[in-house]
């Protein structure tokens, strides 16, 4: 046991014997779950978001700027890669939204078992689909 | 007991405590303040992103006076503040536990957070700043 990190593996049962500690699966073997893959998901639009502020920033720093500006902005927006773009960030948003709602119910205790949190997933899933139609169908109206 | 047994059985030759050895080994080395910061900065991103979209939605297509008018009243404008300074608190502490997860080495990773920070502050002070300016150029 050259490397101190390997020494924390060891660890005693509760009747004192040495134990090797259980080291969780690699990624590559690990078989995709619902659970795991809506996990990666909340992390992935998360960073999306992240960059998606930038956007946010942008419309700021454009409305606070001036006309020629804005309607610069405006622009790029209506363009297929902005309205691609924005349909990106309406996806990400609303999966974040409903997938932060289900962290903060565990949070709160609620939802541990397996048949509830597989049922909650789903319905993440759904609400992210259903709530995505519905700003789109509305963006639609106000065009 | 066999030679053989003796050797797979797992065996600790570090003179240190249990504790001793775990101990400063975790990702995030603070307490409850970050974990409470992302409840906290979660549940208010609740109503304000609902307000957010919302206003985007009724803001659509509209020219850049309407949209200063907007936020010139002071509900709006302040809920658009609110909604500047609580999702870059957020984003800083997502990005910043994505980092201490996947970068292990501990220079890099120190580095990549200090530049995160500074990013991510900056952005946000844009962000305020053009806001303000926004809801006072009615």
């Amino acid at each position: 046991m050259t490397d101190i990190r390997e020494a924390s593996m060891i660890g005693r049962a509760s009747d004192g014997r040495l134990v090797q500690r259980p080291l969780s699966p690699h990624l590559q073997i690990y078989r995709p779950q619902i659970s795991s893959a809506l996990s990666i998901f909340h992390r992935i639009t998360g960073v999306a978001l992240s960059v998606g502020a930038l956007l946010l920033v942008c419309w700021l720093i454009a409305a606070a700027t001036g006309d020629s500006a804005y309607n610069g902005l405006s622009g790029f927006l209506r363009s297929w890669f902005g309205v691609l773009l924005l349909f990106g960030w309406t996806v990400a948003l609303w999966y974040h939204f409903c997938a932060g709602l289900r962290h903060l119910a565990w949070d709160a205790g609620y939802g541990f078992d397996l048949p509830t949190m597989h049922m909650t997933g789903k319905a993440v899933l759904a609400a992210t689909a259903i709530l995505t139609v519905l700003t789109w169908i509305a963006v639609i109206l106000v065009w | 007991m066999s030679q053989t047994a003796k050797t797979s059985a797992p065996h600790v030759r570090v003179m240190r405590s249990q504790l001793g050895r775990v101990r400063g080994m975790g990702a995030a080395k603070s307490g409850t303040a970050t974990w409470w910061a992302e409840r906290l900065t979660s549940v208010a991103l609740v109503p304000l992103t609902l307000w957010f979209v919302v206003s985007a939605l009724r803001l659509t297509g509209l020219p850049r006076p309407a949209v200063a008018h907007w936020a010139g009243n002071p509900v709006n404008g302040a809920l658009l503040v609110a909604l500047v300074l609580v999702t870059f608190r957020h984003l800083q502490l997502g990005l910043q536990a994505v980092i201490e997860d996947y970068i292990h080495a501990e220079r890099t990773r120190t580095v990549c957070i200090l530049a995160l920070r500074g990013a991510v502050g900056l952005i946000g002070l844009i962000g305020l700043l053009a806001a303000l300016k926004l809801a006072f150029s009615r």
